[in-house]
């Protein structure tokens, strides 16, 4: 079975949405649960259930994040280059305040006093919101194009500055990505506690999944009427990773020109809102595992509504148009991809049927305690 | 045109932030494999003070490895927030390598550290002795990619220049991940890693020992550390010869740079014990010199010369005006002009690219660039000779000293059942060493190897991002202050646990517990 280079850029592109997935729904209700920290915790009893619900989860976060980078890394070495270069503040905000993590969790209970311990709450709590909400205007900005142009010998550069990056739109995708995972964390706590906290939860996750849905609604409203970007001229799938050979034009709608040719496509969308609603329904009804679940289906769908909107747009310029990287020219060469690919289609079940034989022989009775 | 100030700030944050990450990584990878070791002595003998030890040495490591983890995402963000021409141009050949010890390390690592800690319970015995060798075998490996992406900038081999996508693309994998600086490399970080790991361990087994608490298990912790710190010295000093003949093969300016070797002498070149290199006048005062060691060592032969920089300068004097050709041509390409002889014109040249590209530090016009500016690129073109000389000989001053402290303990603990004090105290004092000698080690391989990021091919002021002086203060500011706060609780936690000692397991048989925590 030999792919060409375009079914193995798919395949990547797929990859990255897979591991970005994937660090959404593990990292979101973990730092989701951070945030609602102030508002769910009166007492220092109540707190510490809070933050034992992910003291063994964020270390997986953690390393999410890092899995993230690694794929747009090896797959998308001038797409991690120019996005990272070019929201240099946004992602140091979020590296910094993925620094302050583990103070929170793990460093917590070494300390004896109760007013170092809520300084640290309030360390968790916007140590999460800035994170959660940067990540979000990183993602923002992919939809309105970064301010950044291409050299004809490849260098890199940016012409923008940290408060172009904060634009309205930016700032509304952020906002739902905080909606977003304080939804999950509040489900996610519904889960796991009983009495004063469970009500709290509940109440909160009512309302933020409405918000959720609100903020997504007028999200997608902006999103069809704001600048999209098109590639013009002839686009060769397989052809060599140099963005310069491309020409993009840039009109109001042009980000639902895909709805438009696969009209199925909207379906996406469309199921984010069934399942928000239903989400609301289990967590009223006290179904929260339900309710989760179907929050986690609402991410999903969120991010992959956002990937079929971008394609095939990894970082569109708003300044240098031809400059723009997509799918099609700013991919690793064939030989690396393929390599990657294969490797993982060897490695990857090998390794996972050997982690699920350690599991399932000598971790049984762990599992079972846990 | 890059300017001066934003080299220098890119510079400093990539020290610090490497440099801390080094603090943490060496002991971690030591102490997986010490707690493995501690483990099967549990495991063989049955005696409850291994599985202590075990545990409480486990602490220790679990701290050190979420520093590590956290210090390790800062370096993945900053590949591309600051080296963003060079995460372009290196992304192609790491890709491979990087995927495929992903894959390993984080099945085997992360999969298991969990258990390692919450499994004691639950699991059997061996069963929970495999996890913890999978937990050391998991962080050895953790340290392959890094080694083979360092090893192929010193020496980039099994890749080629692509002018159309204008960066290194992979040639051979197998080529890529078996080069043999990078093996080299390797071994020798993962046995400095033990050695680490292990004066640790004896540092702190000594400092029990000489308050008399806690005696049976910090007799024991300091003989594994002792004999396991001693093979592992000699692992390094052997790899670290290797490293240095494999250096003299590939590397000849970093290697004439350690030895401060300014002029090509009559083979076997002489080693440079001790003196003052002065770059400006390209001479080393007050030197005293072994004859002949240095060419036995670099060359492995008594007729090979060692290189010395003037002549290297020359070379690469004619290297640039070769580069300046081939940069000539690849903007033809880079243009569209895709002519037989301008393509097969560039293949012949683009091997000398590099030192066309150390031009840009001074003009923007590659191709008429002025005789001037030509030689102060030919100046650049070797590195720093007087931190690298005492960088080097630091490191191996700290590891002879080290490998009299691990003899001296080995010997010690294997006649005498008490150690006498001054040999606690040497333990205990020289605990810094082996910081002292990987940090300055580290300093020897990536100064060593300026004013290249990729040796002969990308000089490093080209792969930082063009940030501006303004960005770059303010998150160095971030970077210092974020730092000092993650060292500060790092430190706080570990002292915290030294102090507490074996106390902290809630045995009820160690000091503080008991009077003095003296098992029978």
């Amino acid at each position: 079975m030999i792919f060409d280079y375009e079914i193995f850029r798919l395949i990547w592109w797929a990859i990255l949405g897979l591991v970005t997935i994937g660090f959404a729904i593990s990292c979101g209700f973990d730092l989701g649960v951070a945030m609602l920290l102030p508002y769910l915790g009166d007492n220092e009893n109540q707190r510490v259930i809070i933050i034992d619900i992910v003291s063994s989860t964020w270390i997986g976060s953690q390393v999410g994040l890092v899995l993230v980078v690694g794929v747009l890394f090896s797959a998308w070495p001038l797409a991690f280059s120019v996005t990272f270069s070019s929201l240099y503040f946004v992602l140091l905000l979020v590296l910094f305040a993925f620094l302050l993590r583990p103070l929170g969790i793990v460093y917590r209970r070494e300390l004896s006093t109760l007013k170092w311990r809520q300084i640290l709450d309030k360390v968790t709590f916007v140590g999460a919101m800035v994170a959660t909400l940067f990540l979000g205007i990183a993602l923002g900005n992919l939809f309105v194009g970064i301010p950044f142009h291409l050299e004809n010998d490849m260098q890199i550069i940016y012409l923008g500055n940290i408060w172009g990056l904060l634009n309205p739109f930016g700032l509304l995708i952020g906002l739902l990505s905080v909606s977003l995972f304080i939804m999950q964390g509040a489900i996610f706590v519904q889960m796991k506690t009983e009495g004063i906290i469970n009500k709290r939860a509940k109440k909160l996750a009512l309302r933020f999944t409405i918000l959720t849905l609100v903020i997504f609604a007028l999200a997608g409203f902006l999103v069809s009427f704001m600048d999209g970007y098109h590639i013009n001229s002839k686009v060769f799938t397989s052809g060599v990773s140099n963005p310069l050979l491309k020409t993009v034009r840039r009109e109001p709608g042009l980000w639902l020109d895909n709805y438009g040719h696969f009209s199925k496509l909207w379906l996406i969308p469309f199921s984010t809102f069934i399942c928000g609603y239903i989400v609301l329904i289990l967590s009223r009804i006290n179904r929260p595992v339900g309710a989760f679940i179907f929050s986690l289906i609402v991410t999903v769908t969120m991010l992959i509504t956002a990937g079929c909107t971008l394609f095939p747009f990894l970082g569109p310029s708003n300044i240098s148009l031809n400059s723009s990287l997509t799918v099609w020219d700013s991919s690793s060469s064939y030989k690396t991809l393929s390599i990657m690919f294969w490797m993982m289609v060897v490695l990857l079940p090998l390794i996972l049927l050997y982690a699920r034989w350690v599991y399932k022989v000598l971790c049984k009775r762990t599992l079972v305690e846990c | 045109m890059i300017s001066d100030v934003v080299v220098e700030l890119s510079q400093w944050q990539y020290l610090i932030s490497v440099s801390v990450h080094f603090l943490f990584v060496p002991l971690t990878i030591g102490l997986s494999l010490i707690l493995a070791i501690m483990e099967s002595a549990y495991v063989l003998t049955g005696r409850d003070v291994y599985r202590d030890m075990t545990q409480f040495w486990g602490k220790i490591f679990g701290i050190n490895f979420v520093m590590g983890i956290t210090t390790g995402l800062t370096i993945a963000f900053q590949l591309g927030m600051n080296g963003a021409f060079f995460s372009h141009y290196v992304g192609d050949v790491f890709a491979a390598p990087l995927v495929f010890s992903g894959i390993i390390v984080f099945f085997m690592e992360l999969t298991f550290v969990g258990l390692f800690f919450f499994g004691w319970k639950t699991l059997a015995k061996g069963q929970h002795l495999i996890i913890t060798w999978l937990v050391a075998l998991g962080s050895n490996f953790s340290l392959l990619w890094f080694l083979v992406a360092n090893g192929w900038m010193q020496h980039p081999v099994g890749a080629e220049f692509n002018y159309e996508t204008m960066r290194m693309e992979l040639g051979s994998f197998t080529e890529v991940i078996f080069n043999f600086v990078a093996q080299v490399k390797f071994i020798h970080t993962l046995a400095a890693g033990y050695t680490t790991a292990s004066s640790f361990v004896l540092a702190i087994s000594s400092y029990y020992l000489l308050k008399g608490r806690d005696t049976a298990f910090s007799r024991r912790s300091y003989t594994i550390a002792a004999g396991f710190g001693l093979a592992s010295m000699f692992v390094v000093i052997i790899l670290g010869n290797e490293s240095s003949y494999s250096v003299g093969q590939v590397q000849e300016a970093k290697f004439a740079a350690i030895e401060a070797e300014w002029l090509t002498e009559q083979p076997p070149a002489a080693f440079t014990v001790f003196g003052y290199p002065d770059q400006q006048e390209m001479v080393t005062h007050d030197e005293i010199q072994i004859p002949a060691l240095l060419g036995l060592v670099g060359t492995h032969s008594f007729d090979t010369p060692v290189i010395g920089l003037t002549e290297i300068m020359e070379i690469n004097h004619k290297r640039i005006f070769r580069g300046i050709k081939a940069y000539n041509l690849l903007q033809q390409l880079r243009e569209g002009n895709k002519d037989e002889s301008v393509i097969n014109g560039f293949e012949e040249v683009k091997i000398d690219l590099g030192y066309g590209l150390l031009l840009k530090r001074y003009t923007d016009k590659v191709t008429d660039a002025t005789s001037q500016q030509i030689a102060l690129a030919t100046k650049d073109s070797i590195p720093q000779v007087k931190v690298i000389f005492w960088a080097f000989r630091v490191m191996v001053m700290c590891g002879g000293i080290m490998l009299l402290v691990f003899i001296i303990a080995t010997v010690s603990s294997s006649f005498h059942q008490r150690q006498n004090n001054w040999i606690l105290r040497l333990c205990l004092y020289s605990l810094p060493l082996p910081w002292i000698a990987s940090e300055s080690g580290w300093v020897v391989s990536e100064l060593g190897r300026q004013p290249w990021i990729i040796a002969d091919v990308l000089p490093s002021f080209l792969g930082l991002s063009l940030l501006t002086e303004w960005d770059l203060t303010v998150s160095l500011l971030g970077y210092i202050i974020f730092y000092t706060i993650l060292l500060c609780i790092a430190l706080s936690l570990m002292m915290k646990a030294i102090k507490l000692g074996p106390s902290s397991l809630h045995r009820h048989r160690y000091h503080f517990e008991v009077d003095d925590g003296n098992l029978p």
